[in-house]
């Protein structure tokens, strides 16, 4: 007598485990079907189901890249070359890799964005940030990582750059160095245990902190743009009065997100893969040469903010300590922020202002960063520089500045 | 279409003044992949003047083939210059030793040079060689001075040397009615005239591109149908997206 | 007065179901043409198919009765080793009274293993070459030659042919499979042709080009 109606088709299933291994439609419920989020959710909420995405595109075009790619820095440059022209469809697989590479940081970027913008980051949701930002420095790591194995001219001195880096740190900078290489200069060494971090540890310690992260998340509630707790208003039946279930409201219009950014995605993969240089360096189509060094060497778009820090500062170990302290400082965000609101609708206009600079001096550190520096482009980054740790540091006093809207008991679409 | 105009406005802020190392400007090279017949002139031109010394390593005679639409005989007896097989890849008549002893550095393999330096550049190089005395090789060249290749092309397009602009003016920036004026002057004619050898320059450069990036024949034409089908399954997922959403206010 | 976020009543669960499915067919179109290019990424490599490419080899110094060696292999096609045998007219003389203690004597129980031109009482193209894959039906190792007709341990009346001392499989000059032995089907011959008398191309079928 089995109903065809496909809610009970799922549901027999769900009793059927239930009854052996436990908890899955509990589970089911307590995590999408009877889990409330606020109704309001505007365009800035779709970066984080967009982000879990583009993190299973990477992982499983990934996979398929190990296939063929050799780790050694004898063939990783030409097993490269032999997956885009002699293994089928080897291009697609490799340019869904690297476009997904930059994807995800614009994705994560704007993700973070978008909790300064409500105060997402703060309490209870501290965690939820911390999580996060552990997310974000593992992911830059990875990422680091991933750009060596090709083992084109930036890959190797990228590579250079960035282990001598540690050579500033007095007293163990050199055999730290040294100990981070495998050997006395980047070689094969390097790339082999590289390719070990990039394609076994750090992604399962991305995964662990992605779950650790829904699981913060989902202890207390999602925030939303007007930044009003939904659980103080609550209905019949303990469903808050503005919450709706994740699934099928949520689930349904992150799908739609996935789709528009698909069409996007796609666009670039099949029609400008290397995105004018960007997602895809020009020199790293020329083989690794140690005795070489490229005329411009420069991380990939998404590091560029930071390296511009770096090369501001004409310190070797300040200017390592200041682009190191650019990303911590993000850590303490939820205790710099004293403002009695969440939301920026809510703010007055000085902290308006101070965000919209900050955002704007990211990209223009961004731009510095990638382009050679000239006198004044120095100047600038440095200006830029202060600027960016002024708008942390001296947080606790202007994010107090009033005054502060009435934040309303009930969500609106104020967008 | 805005999107497509915000791309292309970033694209081309990006890709920017493009300069050789050497400071000179590039012309651009208006190359067509998708112009078979460019392609196969252009692979000829490559077989019989630079296959000598430089390799292609990532290249397979099999694969050049398949996407010019050649036969296999054809390749074989036309383009196959060092009686490789039919699957290998390009190799230069010349070994890398021979190389470093006759130029003082072996000439570079050139699968990947237009995705490395940019079909621009190659273009622009090809058509900068001029004769200088004061080097060995008898050649020197405005985009890479310094460069160990000697003018290949010669024949083609005659020998160019060094134009004097008159005092005053540094190499280069001499303009006259026209715009920035050549840094050449023809010494002595060539097989081909000045229009008939820079299609021939195109020709190679477009096979290089190709060769650079062989997917780039089909990328394009699959990217046409999955987009379109992103385009109708994004818009049904939106309809199914607002009939959901419909119950909530 | 709480109000419902989710109005029930003026739900149209016909056009729910109807826009679910159609998205979830159009989606799962969609979800097999991506998973294409990943399963296909499987196949053999343009790499692959060079190494897997025909070989071709000279016979002009092949002697009656004995197996062509390269150095000291066998030619190797697709990493299988391949034995070209020049037959005595004493060991085709004696092929046909071995019928009847062989598995598959006309070679047309199992006709996959070797191409139509080669499904004859020789089992080659031409009679005194043979042409087989080195390697033992029963579990892929590489029989000895035993091409001399004299008395053998395993056979007082050897014929000549093949005997694998992994399990005691014996096969004929022409590669059949004997009866009573572990080995269930006669070697493989692989597709081949000659170019001319002396040179014969292994991998492709006489009416391809090399």
């Amino acid at each position: 007598m089995a109903s065809t109606n496909p809610t009970s088709r799922f549901a027999a299933l769900g009793e059927w485990f239930d009854y052996r291994a436990g908890g899955l439609t509990t589970w089911w419920n307590r995590h999408a079907a009877q889990y409330y989020a606020p109704k309001n959710f505007n365009v800035w909420y779709y970066f984080g189901s967009l982000a879990m995405f583009v993190l299973v595109n990477q992982i499983v075009t990934g996979i398929w890249l190990t296939m063929n790619y050799k780790p050694s820095a004898a063939e990783a440059f030409a097993s490269v070359e032999y997956i885009m022209r002699d293994v089928q469809w080897g291009w697609l697989i490799r340019y869904l890799h690297s476009t997904g590479a930059s994807a995800f940081f614009v994705v994560i970027y704007l993700h973070m964005f978008r909790a300064m913008l409500y105060g997402s980051y703060q309490k209870p949701r501290e965690l939820v940030w911390l999580l996060g930002m552990l997310i974000f420095l593992v992911s830059m790591a990875e990422a680091f990582f991933g750009y060596v194995l090709p083992w084109g001219q930036m890959s190797y001195w990228g590579a250079q750059v960035i282990t001598s880096l540690f050579g500033a740190i007095p007293f163990v900078g050199e055999p730290l160095v040294e100990f981070i290489r495998g050997d006395y200069l980047i070689s094969d060494a390097t790339l082999n245990r590289f390719f070990a971090l990039h394609v076994v540890a750090l992604p399962l310690v991305l995964l662990l902190l992605v779950y650790l992260h829904l699981m913060a998340l989902h202890e207390v509630g999602s925030n939303n743009p007007d930044g009003v707790d939904i659980k103080k208003q609550m209905g019949p039946g303990k469903v808050p009065l503005d919450g709706i279930p994740f699934h099928p409201y949520y689930t349904v219009k992150d799908t739609f997100g996935v789709g528009f950014f698909l069409i996007i995605f796609a666009f670039i993969i099949f029609f400008e893969p290397t995105f004018g240089g960007w997602f895809l360096e020009h020199d790293n189509f020329t083989e690794a040469n140690p005795l070489v060094t490229p005329e411009h060497i420069k991380p990939v778009w998404y590091f560029t903010p930071y390296y511009a820090m770096l090369r501001a500062i004409p310190n070797k170990l300040f200017g390592v300590v200041i682009m190191g302290a650019a990303v911590l400082i993000l850590f303490l965000v939820p205790w710099l922020d004293r403002a009695p609101v969440r939301a920026l609708r809510h703010r007055p206009f000085v902290a308006k202002a101070m965000l919209a600079l900050f955002a704007v001096s990211f990209i223009l550190l961004g731009w510095l960063g990638a382009v050679p520096p000239t006198e004044g482009k120095t100047l600038l980054a440095q200006i830029l520089t202060f600027y960016y740790f002024a708008f942390f540091i001296a947080m606790p006093f202007w994010s107090r500045i009033g005054p502060f809207k009435p934040v309303p008991d009930r969500v609106t679409y104020g967008h | 279409m805005n999107l497509r105009i915000v791309l292309v406005a970033l694209l081309t802020f990006a890709a920017a003044p493009a300069l050789a190392a050497s400071g000179a400007a590039l012309q651009p090279a208006h190359t067509n992949v998708g112009n078979q017949a460019s392609l196969q002139r252009g692979a000829a031109l490559f077989m019989n003047y630079c296959s000598s010394c430089h390799s292609m390593q990532y290249l397979r005679y099999s694969r050049l083939a398949r996407d010019l639409g050649l036969t296999e005989e054809q390749v074989m007896q036309h383009l196959n210059m060092t009686g490789a097989k039919f699957g290998e890849p390009i190799r230069a008549a010349m070994s890398t030793t021979s190389g470093e002893t006759f130029f003082g550095k072996a000439p570079p393999d050139l699968t990947l040079t237009a995705r490395s330096r940019g079909v621009d550049w190659i273009y622009t190089y090809l058509k900068s060689f001029y004769a200088d005395d004061s080097r060995s090789v008898g050649w020197n060249n405005t985009i890479l001075p310094g460069a160990s290749m000697p003018h290949v092309l010669w024949e083609l397009q005659g020998v160019q040397r060094l134009a004097d602009h008159g005092e005053g003016h540094a190499e280069g920036e001499a303009e006259d009615a026209h715009g920035p004026a050549s840094p050449f002057e023809l010494a002595a004619p060539g097989k081909l005239g000045a229009a008939e050898y820079d299609e021939v320059v195109r020709d190679i450069t477009t096979f290089m591109q190709y060769a650079a990036e062989p997917a780039a024949l089909e990328r394009e034409k699959y990217g046409v149908w999955v987009v379109l089908f992103l385009a109708a399954l994004t818009f049904l997922l939106w309809l199914l997206k607002h009939e959901y959403w419909r119950d909530v206010h | 007065m709480a109000e419902q976020v989710v109005n029930e009543s003026t739900v149209d669960s016909g056009r729910r179901r109807f826009l679910t499915a159609t998205t979830a067919v159009v989606g799962g179109v969609g979800a097999i043409f991506a998973a294409v290019p990943f399963v296909k990424s499987w196949q053999p490599s343009a790499r692959a198919e060079l190494a897997g490419a025909p070989v071709t080899v000279d016979i002009s110094k092949l002697e009656a009765g004995q197996r062509l060696m390269l150095g000291s292999n066998v030619p190797q096609w697709r990493g299988q080793p391949i034995w070209i045998i020049r037959r005595t007219p004493e060991t085709l003389a004696a092929l046909p009274a071995l019928d009847d203690r062989l598995r598959d004597p006309a070679s047309d129980k199992h006709p996959d293993q070797q191409p139509a031109y080669a499904q004859n009482e020789h089992r080659s193209i031409k009679p005194e070459i043979l042409v087989l894959v080195g390697i033992c039906t029963h579990l892929g190792c590489s029989p000895l030659f035993e091409g001399k007709l004299e008395p053998k341990p395993y056979d007082a009346d050897w014929k000549g042919g093949f005997f694998c001392p992994c399990h005691g499989s014996k096969f004929d000059m022409a590669g059949r499979v004997y009866q009573g032995v572990p080995a269930p089907y006669n070697l493989k011959v692989p597709p081949y042709k000659f170019v001319d008398d002396t040179t014969i191309v292994i991998g492709v079928n006489p009416d391809q080009a090399a």
